[in-house]
């Protein structure tokens, strides 16, 4: 205890002056990098509130403020007056890296190397002040004002930060979308109803307000309500409650059939892209997540069950068939797994990096081999496979998004299927020992070679079907689809969703590729944007952002130890979540 | 006929030749021990016997069956349990995931349910943390927890690599008190050690591994008597 007391203390310490000028520095330092890559002035063309703020200024303001609450949360126990003021120097901090640019775009010809330091930059930097000097000082102001801000959350009682945040976050997010729902709106409601709440696409200042505040009061109201409505659900009696569980799953159920009609075409090609990514990222967990086994070379079973359907259903010369589609996808399932069975023999041995470098090396010999002369008489090389039949069933043929986003969900859903019961089988139970220790998951009899083929296998076995569904969808296909970046979303999608969480990868694969969909500023600096995401899950979030339960326990129990509530907390809790589990078969 | 009997074994990791030709014997129900200094081949040796090393000389004979070209994973089933070095327990999962895991081989719910029950006895610790993550154990614990996993394949033959090692003296005593314990229901303990001292007491017969050779073998109160294990491990002049 008293050694404890000692370390909390030298923590403390530690920030002083010195953190904080590192932390203002850090955040002008991020500031001026954006803004130097250009991501400020691309940011700001899309109006976020018309006429009054932009996503520009919301990234120039989103450095200073989110470094201020994290200062301000290592200076807990502070004065509320002393956390302000450390919030307030952060901002100025902020300011002078931004300054250095503003006057080096106004007196060097710095635009010859740093093509986005531009009079438009400076510009937005400045607020379109005429005289710098104003500029500079409106800057200053505002960044210190989203620094106070930030550091000022901390100094609040959990639930009112909570749904602060939360009322700006939707207040963003509805803004980011607008668009969509004004097409959406427009068709249902009208052109003036539109007109009322939003102009040109953007939304009015009062729509913006009412968001925020519908947000915040809801957030308050769960809080108050939520923890009362769930503890009256649990005093429901079994039937009762099983009756509240099943209506609300029948709902759901409605939902995902109606969604793609009440999302329009573009929508529901996003849906299914991120669909397909779901379905990749429940392939993929079962290497990576549950046994351990780092594959970087997923691209392959998508292009296999792509190319074997393509083959197998085009009219074109290169054609074998055609064979209808729902025949196909078996067969383009089991050449997935195939090319993974067969890929995997030569890398039973190696573990760790090494096998990720091995698997890194197959997604590149798919791609030469999809685009060799030797193939290209009976896949088409470069040009690709074109012409590919659409599925049917009787007289109806899948044509548009709406239509395959039911291929797409029946596809899902058997995979979340097969992942739970995976996921809580004997199975499961080898790869997670393997997964822990190869050398003693032997030891307790498990044969290691069989467990990881199995796992390769399985997991090429989704990649295949997405593959053919991709395929089926395009109704061509082409070798460019098939890349290094496939690979790395899928696995992007697992890390950032959460490591063996299934919950966890379907909401990655709606951050990650639903959402530069929709936000086209993003994606140009896709990639930059994921790697940032993946450094700061990393750090802050290393088990994912919505992880499983055994990590989320795992967590949980380091923390009960280290906390001063001791062993019969910490048991009460393992028995409690334990019960999850056991209450799910 | 020994139960096990290990004769002229060479093992290699690449180019080093880290058992030179190492035999031992042990005789149903009894404990033996291995002990030795850091890097004489303790690991080694029981590594080979357990398959997870192939030797390339000699041969390990169990109940009179070749053991040297079994793959690891069959040896469970036909009778060798392992606590292996640091304990290797599954870290992230729980002390019944850890237990159930133990028992991988086995089909017999109704025995793998007795057995629980027989090492939960054993140790009350691990039955108070049956749901608690395995990581989170202390580290005689966790030693508990991979003895006891060992048992729950009913080994004939257990394997354990160097159980004290970084355990506070009265944990010591108490995982020594359980090796012998098991021992009295039956179960054959060859037992790797670098506390000559401890091992030497609950063994009945010991050898001396020193850079991959058995040095001395003898009975184990031989041993605490010989001027050269008393000086060189245990530590009296
Ligand atoms: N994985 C390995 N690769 C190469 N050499 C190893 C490996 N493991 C052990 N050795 C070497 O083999 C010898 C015996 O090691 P080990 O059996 O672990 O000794 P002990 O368990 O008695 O401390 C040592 O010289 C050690 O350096
Ligand atoms: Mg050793």
């Amino acid at each position: 205890m008293a050694h404890m007391a000692m370390m909390n203390k030298t923590d403390e310490a530690k920030f002083d002056g010195r953190a904080l000028v590192k932390f203002g520095l850090l955040a002008g330092v991020v500031a001026t990098y954006v803004a130097v890559i250009g991501m400020i002035a691309t940011f700001s063309q899309r109006q976020v509130v018309a006429g009054l703020l932009t996503l520009g200024q919301v990234l120039l303001v989103a450095p200073p403020l989110g470094m201020a609450y994290f200062s301000a949360r290592k200076m807990a126990g502070e004065s509320g007056g002393k956390i302000l003021a450390a919030g307030a120097s952060i901002g100025l901090l902020t300011t002078l890296p931004l300054i250095g640019l503003i006057i080096l775009a106004n007196n060097t010809n710095i635009r010859i190397m740093f093509v986005n330091i531009s009079p438009q930059l400076v510009n937005i930097l400045t607020f379109g002040q005429d005289s710098v000097f104003v500029g500079v000082l409106l800057l200053l102001v505002v960044l210190a004002l989203a620094s106070v801000a930030g550091a000022g959350l901390t100094l609040l009682p959990a639930r009112w930060r909570q749904a602060l945040v939360m009322g700006v976050a939707s207040t963003l997010g509805i803004a980011l979308m607008s668009e969509l729902f004004v097409v959406i709106l427009r068709e249902r409601l009208g052109n003036n109803f539109v007109r009322l709440f939003f102009q040109s696409g953007v939304m009015r200042w009062y729509t913006a307000v009412g968001i925020f505040l519908i947000a915040f009061g809801f957030t308050l109201f769960w809080q108050w309500r939520g923890t009362q409505m769930r503890g009256r659900l649990q005093q429901f009696t079994a039937p009762r409650q099983k009756q509240v569980r099943w209506s609300g799953a029948g709902i759901s159920g409605i939902i995902l059939l109606i969604l793609p009609w009440a999302l329009g075409t573009f929508l529901s090609e996003v849906l299914n892209n991120v669909g397909l990514y779901i379905l990749m990222g429940l392939g993929l967990n079962i290497a990576v997540g549950l046994a351990g086994l780092l594959d970087l070379g997923y691209v392959t079973n998508f292009a296999v069950g792509a190319y074997v359907t393509a083959v197998l259903t085009t009219t074109s010369q290169y054609g074998l068939g055609p064979i209808p589609f729902w025949l196909v996808i078996p067969i383009a399932l089991l050449a997935a797994m195939l090319t993974g069975f067969v890929f995997a023999l030569p890398v039973l041995r190696m573990r760790g990096d090494y096998l990720a470098i091995a698997t890194l090396g197959f997604g590149e010999i798919i791609r030469v081999l999809v685009l060799s002369d030797w193939l290209a008489s009976r896949i088409g090389g470069p040009q690709g496979i074109l012409a590919l039949q659409n599925p049917s069933i009787g007289n109806f043929f899948f044509a548009r998004p709406e239509h395959f986003y039911y291929i797409i969900l029946v596809a899902c859903l058997a995979m979340l299927f097969v992942s739970v019961r995976l996921n809580n089988s004997r199975t499961g139970r080898q790869w997670m020992a393997l997964r822990e220790d190869e050398d003693v998951a032997a030891a307790m009899g498990i044969d290691t070679i069989l467990t990881k083929l199995l796992a390769f296998t399985l997991s090429a076995a989704a990649g295949g079907v997405a593959g053919a569904i991709f395929a089926a969808k395009l109704g061509t296909v082409f070798p460019q689809s098939f890349n290094l970046f496939v690979s790395i979303n899928v696995l992007s999608i697992i890390i950032i969703g959460g490591m063996g969480s299934i919950p966890g990868i379907v909401l990655g694969a709606f951050l990650l590729i639903g959402a530069p969909e929709l936000l086209r500023e993003f994606q140009e600096y896709r990639l930059l944007i994921y790697g940032a995401l993946l450094i700061v899950v990393m750090l802050r979030r290393p088990e994912g952002l919505w992880p499983s339960a055994t990590r989320r326990r795992e967590l949980q129990d380091a923390m009960d130890l280290t906390s001063h509530l001791g062993v019969v907390h910490s048991e009460v809790i393992s028995h409690g979540q334990s019960a999850n589990p056991s209450r799910m078969d | 006929m020994a139960l096990l009997e290990v004769n002229d074994i060479h093992a290699y990791y690449g180019n080093i030749h880290a058992l030179k030709g190492v035999s031992l014997t042990v005789e149903k129900g009894e404990i033996v021990s291995l002990i030795g200094g850091n890097g004489a081949g303790k690991t080694t040796t029981l590594r080979t016997i357990c398959g997870l090393l192939h030797p390339r000389g000699g041969n390990i004979q169990f109940d009179g069956e070749d053991l040297s070209r079994i793959p690891a994973h069959h040896l469970v089933g036909k009778g060798i349990a392992m606590v292996p070095e640091g304990r290797g327990i599954f870290a992230k999962l729980t002390v019944l995931a850890n237990l159930e895991l133990g028992a991988y081989t086995r089909n017999d719910k109704e025995g793998i349910n007795e057995d629980l029950e027989k090492v939960f006895h054993l140790f009350p610790r691990l039955a108070e943390r049956r749901t608690q993550v395995a990581g989170t154990l202390s580290g005689g614990e966790q030693q508990m927890l991979a003895m006891g996993r060992a048992m729950m394949s009913r080994p004939r033959l257990l394997l354990m690599d160097e159980p004290s090692m970084g355990l506070a003296p009265v944990l010591v005593d108490l995982i020594f008190a359980t090796i012998t314990d098991i021992n009295k229901t039956g179960t054959t303990i060859l037992l790797v050690e670098q506390n000559a001292h401890k091992a030497l007491q609950v063994a009945s017969r010991g050898y001396v591994l020193q850079t991959g050779e058995i040095r001395l073998s003898d009975t184990a109160v031989a041993l605490q008597n010989n001027a050269e294990v008393r000086n060189l491990y245990l530590g009296i002049e």
